[in-house]
């Protein structure tokens, strides 16, 4: 019981702890313009853009775009929630302690989901004002559903680079390229069906692309069961890289304990 | 001759100094072919007729924005993480011949950017590169990089009253993308957003490349991308003179 009650901790107490610690810096002067202003813009850039080629409606860009800025706080916090603690030399007390990993890892993700939500729900609320973009009440529940599901996936593969960077020296290269890559592979403001094979193959191994084909779903009317597929085989493509990740942070941990390079930038 | 031979080593320096950098890789040579692509697909899917080579011009012109915001939005802020801010202000040439290489050179890595685009189009969309005006082509392309240049030079020295100003970067790419009519034309944009695009650079250095490479008279929006950059210069030599002198007097200049 008390194991259990320690693991429990570890997740909840210890990863909003972390989250505190690592994003200390963050303040509204920073937060506003980055996590807020740059994905309204975004959603307005890219809605004029499909206005202006006739293609899909407005509802097809900000659904896309709207879950896709989750994929902000997901890919890069997740990221800076492993490799800033080697930045800022933490990294070697924690990998001392004889803490749970699993929930040492999956604790640190719960702030940065919650935050990947806010974001989302900030851009779906921003296109309902000022946009053509008007989904009915009742599609909100199941659609808040889907935003949960894609940005857990996209967590877990910022997890994954996050991971990389118990060896890696510029992980935020790798997030930033990861970040938009998916902006062209997942089908957020090109439909899946307009890119060649290889590429619409790839985007479905990714996270981000099931979740954002069953928002625009549940935005036009299905229900969540209609989806339940697409929803299931975003948290398994989450969850796939949700175990590359700790099997690859173990490895690397191993490996840095070995060659005696955890602290080496 | 000094100050030809301080502003020509300064800005050599720095677009060697930014090309090692991986952070401008990313800015000024793979997110703009990430842009272009997506802007291809966007107008080979879309149902109205256009050329790509006017979404490839759009997609090189974003990444020089792109190129010019951080670099010279970060500009100061860079050098005082470094430690090498005071040392600069407090050389004898004036701090003008010394940033503005600075942001002229964060411009200039943005033509990777331009070349790349064109050519990523050319390669792997077979978009044509048939030129309307090969001579006011080259020469729209050198006006615009100064223009946008000297525009980064006032985001630089306004940049130092803000302490976050990288996150301000962050803010001010998607919105001058937008109101410059990069990709989306002004026209289809609400009335009060066109008076801002004519205050900017971009607006005009777009048009001049894609009047000089589609056809059209990009005479008058050269003439307008230079006023505008000799405008600039001024205003950031004020602006970096009054705020140099505050941040002296307050004794802030290291405070980051």
């Amino acid at each position: 019981m008390s194991r259990v009650r320690s693991w429990l901790r570890l997740f909840f107490v210890g990863g909003l702890i972390s989250y505190r610690a690592l994003f200390n810096w963050i303040r509204p002067s920073i937060y506003i313009p980055t996590m807020l202003g740059a994905p309204l813009f975004q959603i307005l850039f890219f809605t004029y853009l499909g206005r202006y080629r006739g293609l899909q409606t407005d509802a097809f860009f900000v659904v896309g775009n709207a879950v896709q800025s989750c994929s902000m706080s997901a890919i890069y916090a997740g990221t800076m929630t492993i490799a800033n603690e080697r930045w800022m030399q933490t990294l070697s007390p924690l990998l001392a302690s004889p803490a749970n990993r699993i929930a040492l890892f999956l604790g640190r993700s719960l702030p940065v989901i919650a935050n990947g939500i806010f974001v989302s729900a900030f851009g779906f609320g921003a296109g309902r004002l000022l946009l053509r973009f008007h989904p009915a009440p009742s599609t909100l529940p199941p659609l808040a559903l889907v935003v949960i599901a894609t940005v857990a996936s996209c967590t877990a593969l910022g997890l994954l680079l996050g991971a990389l960077g118990l060896r890696a020296r510029d992980t935020l290269f790798g997030a930033n390229l990861a970040y938009f890559l998916m902006l062209l592979f997942c089908g957020v403001n090109v439909p899946l069906g307009e890119l060649p094979g290889w590429m619409s193959a790839v985007g479905r191994c990714l996270p981000l692309t099931h979740g954002i084909a069953a928002a625009r779903r549940v935005a036009s009317g299905a229900s969540l069961r209609g989806v339940s597929g697409l929803v299931l085989t975003e948290l398994a493509v989450g969850a796939a890289y949700a175990a590359a990740a700790y099997g690859l942070f173990r490895v690397l941990e191993v490996d840095s304990r070995r060659r005696a390079s955890l602290e080496s930038l | 001759m000094k100050v030809a031979r301080i502003v020509w080593k300064s800005w050599v320096f720095h677009l060697l100094n930014l090309t090692r950098s991986g952070f401008f890789v990313l800015i000024s040579m793979l997110q703009p072919l990430i842009f272009a692509s997506i802007a291809f697909y966007v107008f080979r899917a879309g149902h109205k007729p256009g050329t790509l080579l006017y979404a490839a011009i759009g997609a090189g012109l974003m990444g020089i924005w792109s190129a010019t915001l951080f670099g010279s939005g970060g500009a100061i802020q860079w050098q005082r993480w470094q430690g090498t801010l005071e040392s600069l202000i407090v050389a004898p040439p004036p701090f003008i011949f010394v940033l503005a290489p600075l942001t002229v050179a964060t411009a200039t890595t943005g033509l990777y950017a331009l070349c790349g685009t064109l050519l990523w189009g050319r390669l792997l969309f077979g978009v044509p590169l048939h030129l309307a005006h090969p001579f006011l082509f080259a020469v729209a392309i050198p006006a615009t990089v100064l223009s946008l240049g000297f525009l980064g030079l006032v985001l630089a020295s306004t940049f130092v009253l803000y302490r976050n100003a990288n996150a301000l970067s962050n803010l001010l790419e998607y919105p001058v993308w937008l109101v410059t009519g990069l990709l989306v034309p002004l026209s289809l944009l609400p009335g009060w957003v066109r008076p801002i695009g004519w205050v900017l650079a971009p607006t005009w250095g777009v048009r001049a490349i894609r009047e000089a490479a589609l056809g059209g008279r990009p005479l008058p929006a050269i003439g307008l991308c230079v006023g505008l950059g000799v405008v600039y210069l001024l205003l950031g030599t004020i602006c970096l003179d009054r705020f140099e002198r505050l941040a002296r007097d307050q004794a802030t200049l290291s405070l980051t």
